[in-house]
């Protein structure tokens, strides 16, 4: 049973293990506009958004999102504070349920030259803006890679979710980001689990080997059933053909 | 030990739901129609006078024989699909039918009678050109088959190769006939485009070459498109650019003889590309001299070649159609020609003098709802007085097979066009005239403008005629009962349709990739109405959707075709009434721009007909009906109707929402490089799927809700790296809504092709795993938790916290072709997974077995909560096939309906056939069984009922004498 459990966690752990999320919780905003230093194994790209009354995206930037290549990609963030004017444009939008819309260039992860991140265009997502302004900017903002490291998807989420009309009263909620960011690989499907599967069959084999009542063979352990059916039979054989004679007889 | 073994045997027993047939119950819900296809050669089995069969050869790699008096299926043989299947000429003789298949891979005979395979023999590889039969002294003993380096001469009797032999110059010279007279010689004709025509002429003995001659003939580029044999061995040629026939006698001459159709008095379309026909009765003997020369479009001429002069027996104009038919020593010339709009007249004509022969005319009525005349087949025969009788099978563009008799019977028709169903839909049948009757007295339109009193006279009426209806039927009900059973036909016609009680039978419209649509009737099979739509592209891609359904009485159900050509990307629409065929009256807009998305809205306009918008590529959207309601309900809801668009050459998969003017904006996307994967599927859930409950009890009595996002897609992705060690599938579950990626996984080492079920909080797939050499299914089930985050409503915008994500994988012992879910009215029945096998099986698989959820350690939780303990392989069991020996061969799809018991499910599955059956995933815990015991149950009820009387009055008598006492 030991050995099994063992095994078990062998596998939860792998589990884990392959789902190599990094989370990175950023509150830095007020550093923002600090230039960043790029590492040997790292690059930033631009995290923008938009946010428009009549819907025409115009992104600017909202922070930078530096990038950890390699087998394990991480990811970190550093983002302006919404100036003034962006807040009030931000209410605004709400108030007319427009978008809030976010894009990061598209990017492959596991280049080791500068010049091979960077592919053409970006992905998007959006929320909607009165649910960024209720959430009092804070948001959950995920980046999806494929299996060979390309950026596939951004998503964006706010906590809470929903819109209920509550006005936001104090400016300074809306002044900074309050960002949970990671970045997701996707997840090893499992496939059929033949080996615990036969594992289990072995032991319950061996539990049958150890009690030996288990291990009679079916007409040891049923004889005096079989033997009683027999002879019942018999009787019942025997007791017949005289009744239908008789009635064939009359 | 023992009590585990016994608690599994008492998990079997308790969930395996045994949905076997009983004996008496086959054909009783359930129908199956076999079809060939679109026929490419067809032969009639003339050995005998009293023969009935009809070979056929089919463009779907079907040999079949057909009964000439009922048109079923005598035997069918279905090889495989695709170009290996393929089947290259079809010769008939006696009782043998040669097929060369596969360009020239096998050579086969079969026994016509009983349609088994007498012999079959692997050839050289090449690829193939023609083959012949080759007669000797009167007598057929061989099958020459003509490749592009080497001719080769097989025995009818045993297939044994008699001889074979390279061609000469094979490199240059582009063999393409052979002939045989029936005198010791085989012919071979190859061509050098714009040079000359090759002949090589082998002996029958050996194959040794008597003869290589090469002919001038600079205009030549494709023998068997331009030239026939005729008479004594006369290659005649027809050249179009000057507009010629050419002769050569293959024995002995080496120079062509042009004779210009002028010269013969006969004036060609410029345009039109003179074709000719000649008829070979038996390949032991020559040719006949006479032959046809087609013109026109509907122009046919009967010449003879007679000592080296043509002669014109007959002209034909106009003349559709034209074909030979031999009978004993008489052959004749059958000729459709045009008679009216919605007829046509065939008349047989002698062949040697091209006289009329009387009494012949048959006259052929062109279906309005079909095509037009394609191919004639003619089987003639001798009536008892000498004379030439004959029927005729007709094939029509819409794949439509008519056998006709004199003077016009139609004995039968096979619409083949359904051996290739690309779409389906089933449409509730409407209601009978008394239901209808009803339904307008309480309609609201009706309501308003009538008075109190005209009110009460029309509910007195209707139910006078109800009453009558009533009467109606139970005098029917009485009339059956006393005609023997075999007797009561229950024919269903269009004017008598109507929906039962249960609504178990529904019209199945069927699109077809020939671009026929036809209306069956679910319970019977039976065709009830046929379209065909000419100038159908080629590659066409169709989507069928219902606007209106039957509920909105008076307006009429409206179905709409989209017709997209794949390439182009021009649509059209095809607006009609699914009950009766026909187009509504309804105008479809006209789609100048290609065509990218559709979706059908559940708004409606003031006419009850479902919105159909349509995304042009300038990301312009059109809405179907346009009318002002409809805009004005647009506007109102712009801001929440999002779709999504596929490129899957981009992989680029983005969202929009809509706005007020009708155009769009994109809001989100997604990018799945292309060299990594491609997008291979994007499956979204069906929009009539009900779910009953919303989470699962669990063991300790807690919920676990499920996470039922009606807006999230599949999206599955192949590898383009298709080694067996890196090749993977992607699965990305992503809402519809705000491109969010709910979840992402791979499986690795695992490649397609890919079967997706996406229902409820699951998605089902199926797999080629490449390490362990099998397939495999993965079921993905996602669950909100142990909370609703918002249980009145679900909305993407406002489901911040991702699911929980559960994934088992089973092995599967069969490959599959096809995959669907069942589908029920509210979704409280357990749901079952229909899987089409390539062997013609279709296996209910209960969902419960896969199910992340099965433990592999039994615990007392998952005891109660009735999970079967986990097992790697999926077992299948004979009693989940639902068509017992009906198999459906290739089939391509699956299409599930509910029915009104919730119980019942419809499903039709097509492919070469077509099957519909019901199914029962839960038992049919609704419907009382057939063998219900009404008897006991009154007779119980009455007793009790006289017991209760009785003691009744017993306790009444005794309360009185005691108080008495």
């Amino acid at each position: 049973m030991a050995r099994l459990l063992a095994f078990k966690a062998v596998i939860i752990f792998n589990v884990l293990f392959s789902v190599c999320t990094d989370l990175a919780y950023c509150n830095n905003g007020r550093r923002g506009g600090d230039p960043l230093e790029t590492e040997v194994s790292g690059f930033s790209v631009p995290l923008e958004h938009s946010f428009e009354l009549d819907d025409v995206a115009k992104f600017q930037s909202r922070g930078s999102l530096l990038l950890k290549t390699g087998r394990e990609p991480s990811v970190s963030l550093a983002q302006n504070q919404l100036s003034e004017e962006d807040r009030a444009k931000l209410k605004e939008v709400a108030a007319v349920d427009g978008l809030y819309r976010i894009r990061v260039p598209r990017v492959f992860l596991q280049a080791d030259r500068q010049t091979e991140w960077q592919m053409e265009g970006y992905l998007t997502a959006f929320v909607r803006a009165c649910a960024m302004v209720e959430s009092h900017l804070s948001d959950v903002i995920t980046l999806h890679t494929d299996v060979s490291g390309y950026l596939i998807g951004v998503s964006i989420v706010t906590l809470p979710g929903a819109c209920r009309g509550t006005e936001v009263e104090d400016e300074v909620d809306l002044e900074v980001f309050n960002t949970t960011l990671s970045i997701m690989a996707p997840v090893n499907a499992p496939g059929p689990e033949t080996a615990l599967f036969l594992e289990r069959m072995e032991q319950e084999s061996e539990k049958k080997g150890k009690n030996p009542q288990e291990q009679k063979s079916f007409f040891a352990k049923y004889w005096y059933l079989i033997l009683g059916g027999a002879i019942f039979l018999m009787l019942t054989n025997s007791a017949q053909p005289p009744a239908g004679g008789g009635r064939e007889q009359s | 030990m023992a009590k585990l073994i016994l608690l599994l045997l008492e998990l079997c027993i308790i969930f395996c739901v045994v949905h076997a047939v009983f004996e008496d119950q086959v054909g009783k819900f359930d129908w199956r129609q076999q079809y060939v296809g679109k026929v490419r050669f067809s032969h009639f089995d003339t050995q005998m006078q009293s023969s009935k069969k009809v070979l056929v050869a089919t463009e779907s790699n079907v040999f079949a024989a057909l009964n000439s008096r009922t048109g079923e299926l005598f035997w069918r043989h279905v090889d495989k699909a695709g170009p290996e299947g393929n089947i290259d000429a079809l010769l008939h003789h006696a009782q043998d039918a040669i097929l060369v298949v596969g360009n020239g891979r096998v050579l086969r005979s079969w026994d016509v009678n009983i349609g088994g395979l007498n012999w079959e023999v692997l050839l050289d590889s090449g690829s193939f050109r023609s083959a012949s039969l080759v007669g000797q002294q009167g007598t057929v003993k061989h099958v020459a088959v003509l490749k592009k380096a080497f001719i080769s001469v097989h025995y009818l009797s045993n297939g044994h190769q008699k001889w074979v032999e390279n061609l000469p110059d094979s490199e240059t010279v582009d063999y393409q006939t052979v002939y045989s007279g029936g005198n010791g010689q085989v012919f071979v004709l190859g061509v050098v485009p714009h040079s000359h025509i090759t002949i090589v002429v082998y002996s029958m003995e050996d194959g040794e070459i008597i003869k290589q001659v090469s002919v001038e003939a600079p205009w030549l580029s494709n023998i068997p498109a331009s030239c026939v044999v005729v008479g004594q061995g006369i290659l005649m040629c027809a050249d179009s650019t000057t507009m010629s026939l050419n002769t050569l006698d293959l024995h002995q001459q080496t120079q062509m003889t042009q004779i210009p159709l002028q010269s013969l008095g006969l004036e060609a379309d410029p345009d039109f590309h003179p074709s000719l026909m000649s008829h070979q009765p038996n390949a032991a003997q020559k040719p006949l001299s006479e032959f046809f020369l087609q013109l026109g479009p509907e122009r046919y001429l009967l010449l003879q070649l007679n000592n080296g002069q043509i002669v014109t027996l007959r002209d034909f104009n106009p003349a559709l159609l034209a074909s030979f038919a031999t009978t004993g020593e008489k052959t004749v010339a059958a000729v459709m020609s045009p008679k009216n709009k919605t007829a046509c007249s065939i008349n047989l004509f002698s062949a040697d003098t091209g006289r009329r022969l009387l009494d012949t005319t048959l006259i052929f009525t062109v279906d309005p709802n079909g095509g037009k005349p394609e191919k004639l087949h003619v089987q003639a025969f001798l009536k008892k007085d000498d004379s030439v009788g004959y029927r005729v099978m007709v094939q029509t563009e819409d794949q439509t097979l008519t056998f006709i008799q004199q003077p016009g019977r139609v004995m039968w028709t096979r619409e083949e066009a359904l051996s290739d169903v690309v779409t389906m839909e089933m449409v509730d049948l409407p209601l009978t005239g008394t239901q209808a009757e009803l339904e307008g007295e309480f309609g609201k339109k009706a309501a308003i403008q009538d008075g109190l009193f005209s009110m009460v006279l029309k509910r007195l009426s209707s139910q006078l005629i109800m009453l009558q209806a009533w009467i109606a039927h139970l005098w029917k009900l009485f009339y059956d009962a006393r005609k023997p059973r075999s007797q009561v036909k229950n024919d269903i016609s269009i004017d008598n349709l109507s929906r039962d009680e249960f609504n178990l039978q529904k019209m199945m419209v069927m699109v077809t990739s020939s671009g026929k649509l036809f209306g069956i009737d679910s319970k019977t099979g039976a065709i009830l109405w046929k379209h065909y739509l000419d100038n159908i592209p080629s590659n066409a891609a169709f989507k069928l959707m219902v606007q209106r359904t039957t509920a909105h009485f008076p307006h009429p159900p409206q179905c709409t075709l989209l017709i997209k050509d794949k390439d182009t990307g021009r649509a059209t629409l095809h607006v009609f009434n699914p009950i009766f065929g026909r187009r509504s009256q309804v105008t479809p807009p006209a789609l100048p721009q290609p065509i990218l998305q559709s979706l059908m809205l559940p708004l409606m306009d003031q006419d009850y007909a479902k919105v159909l918008l349509l995304v042009d590529d300038q990301y312009k959207v059109s809405a179907f009906p346009s009318t002002k309601n409809v805009l004005q309900q647009l506007q109102e809801t712009a801001s929440s109707i999002f779709f999504f668009l596929v490129d899957s050459s981009q992989g680029r998969l983005s969202g929009y929402r809509l706005r007020t003017d009708l155009s769009t904006e994109q809001v989100w996307e997604v990018v799945i490089p292309t060299e990594v994967q491609k997008i291979v599927f994007v499956k979204g859930k069906r929009p009539n799927e009900h779910v009953h409950s919303q989470g699962r009890v669990m063991g300790d009595r807690s919920v676990l809700y499920k996470y039922l996002n009606p807006n999230l897609l599949a999206v599955v992705t192949e590898s383009t790296d298709m080694h067996q060690e890196r090749s993977f599938i992607g699965i990305l579950l992503i809402d519809g809504v705000t491109g969010r990626i709910i979840h992402e996984a791979v499986q690795r080492k695992a490649r397609g092709p890919v079967h997706v079920v996406h229902s409820e909080n699951w998605v089902v797939y199926e797999y080629w795993s490449t390490k362990s050499r099998r397939k495999e299914f993965s079921v993905i089930e996602l669950y909100e938790g142990m909370e609703l985050y918002n249980s009145t409503v679900f909305s993407s915008l406002d489901r911040p916290h991702a699911p929980q994500v559960l994934q088992q994988s089973y092995i599967f012992p069969s490959s599959i072709s096809t995959m669907e879910a069942t589908l029920t009215e509210k979704g409280i029945t357990s749901r079952h997974i229909l899987i089409g096998l390539p062997s013609g099986g279709i296996l209910s698989l209960p969902k419960m077995f896969l199910d992340p959820r099965r433990p592999e350690i039994i615990t007392e939780q998952s005891r109660e909560e009735n999970l079967i303990p986990y097992a790697p392989e999926l077992i299948i069991r004979t009693e989940w096939f639902i068509n017992y020996n009906q198999s459906v061969s290739r089939v391509r799809g699956i299409y599930t309906a509910p029915s009104g018991l919730e119980s019942t499910c419809l499903v039709v599955a097509y492919g070469l056939d077509i099957y519909q059956t019901r199914v029962y995933p839960s038992k049919q815990f609704d419907v009382l069984k057939d063998d219900y015991d009404y008897m006991l149950i009154s007779s119980v009820l009455f007793a009790l009922f006289f017991a209760t009387m009785i003691s009744k009055r017993l306790a009444e008598v005794k309360l009185l004498n005691r108080a008495w006492r």
